[in-house]
């Protein structure tokens, strides 16, 4: 009796600390699903740039115009794959934040969301800069780099599992600056695959 | 065993005092509402839990105003936070 009591009393402490402290309606679905559509964005934009290649390495020249098609291609990829992925990954945060009954605008979210926010605009910024100055190869592992550097920052206001993603996608970032010309596989292997894993454990694991 | 026991103490032995320590070990300050939702209670209920938490001196609160309206911010204190981790082995212990 007393012993039902307290293991209940102990499950209570933690719920209510994770709860108030941490913003934990983080969605395993929105892992897999975020990781399925980066997946089919890196096998498109691997398939334009394999095209490109087959098609101007005749005359052995760089084709001024082929280059800003191309590149206009695949910033247009990019900008939709994260369009989709905020998307269904607000939709399936709402829907958990519903189910969990915690707020979704709370001070926990704001938390996770400006850490989250901070290292991605100076990422993103940087990795604007780069394509100005057509530098495009360090472009893909950059975004990897800073997008696990996000999750590092962010990860003490949400589950614990986010900090070791992030330290996965900075490991792959380096490695595609050590490597320039794989990082598009590198960017399916860190935005696709491991979000559709780290979505199926976060499935198992919190639900 | 009896040391164990005087260590349980009878002010966390309620749900909503229990919740209200466990959320303010890991949170500097919270509001009163913001403690509402959380704990899902009623005014009335969760003032008198805060009350008798106030009078152990487990926790202190402070009034402010948010453009008009007031708002009550709680605190625990050093002794709270004390009994609080106290009540936690004590369990813990028991439940071994």
């Amino acid at each position: 009796m007393k012993r039902d009591k307290y293991i209940d009393d102990l499950k209570d402490i933690k719920d209510l600390m994770n709860r108030s402290s941490k913003f934990i309606s983080l969605s395993g679905w929105s892992g897999i699903s975020i990781g399925i559509v980066a997946l089919i964005a890196a096998f498109i934009a691997h398939f334009k740039i394999q095209k490109w290649y087959t098609l101007n390495s005749f005359d052995g020249l760089l084709n001024g115009a082929a280059i800003e098609a191309l590149k206009i291609e695949l910033l247009l990829i990019a900008g939709i794959t994260l369009v989709i992925s905020l998307v269904f990954g607000i939709i399936f945060t709402i829907n958990k934040s519903k189910r969990i009954n915690q707020k979704l605008w709370s001070k926990q979210s704001k938390s996770l969301l400006i850490n989250l926010l901070i290292p991605l605009v100076i990422g993103g910024i940087l990795c604007l800069l780069f394509i100005q100055k057509g530098n495009y190869g360090v472009v893909a592992p950059l975004t990897l780099l800073f997008y696990g550097l996000a999750l590092i920052n962010a990860s003490s206001y949400t589950i614990g599992e986010i900090k070791s993603l992030g330290i996965l996608n900075c490991i792959l970032g380096l490695i595609g600056v050590y490597q320039i010309g794989i990082g598009v596989i590198l960017w399916g292997i860190g935005f696709g695959v491991l979000h559709i894993i780290y979505g199926i454990l976060m499935k198992i694991k919190h639900n | 065993m009896k040391s164990i026991i005087a260590n349980i103490n009878k002010a966390f032995e309620n749900k909503v005092r229990l919740g209200t320590m466990s959320i303010l070990m890991v949170n500097e300050s919270i509001d009163f509402n913001s403690l509402k939702e959380l704990l899902g209670v009623t005014d009335g209920n969760l003032a008198s839990h805060l009350k008798s938490l106030e009078k152990n001196e487990y926790i202190t609160y402070e009034k402010t105003f948010e453009g008009r309206k007031p708002k009550t911010t709680y605190t625990a204190t050093k002794l709270g936070k004390q009994a609080f981790k106290q009540h936690i082995t004590a369990i813990e212990k028991l439940l071994k």
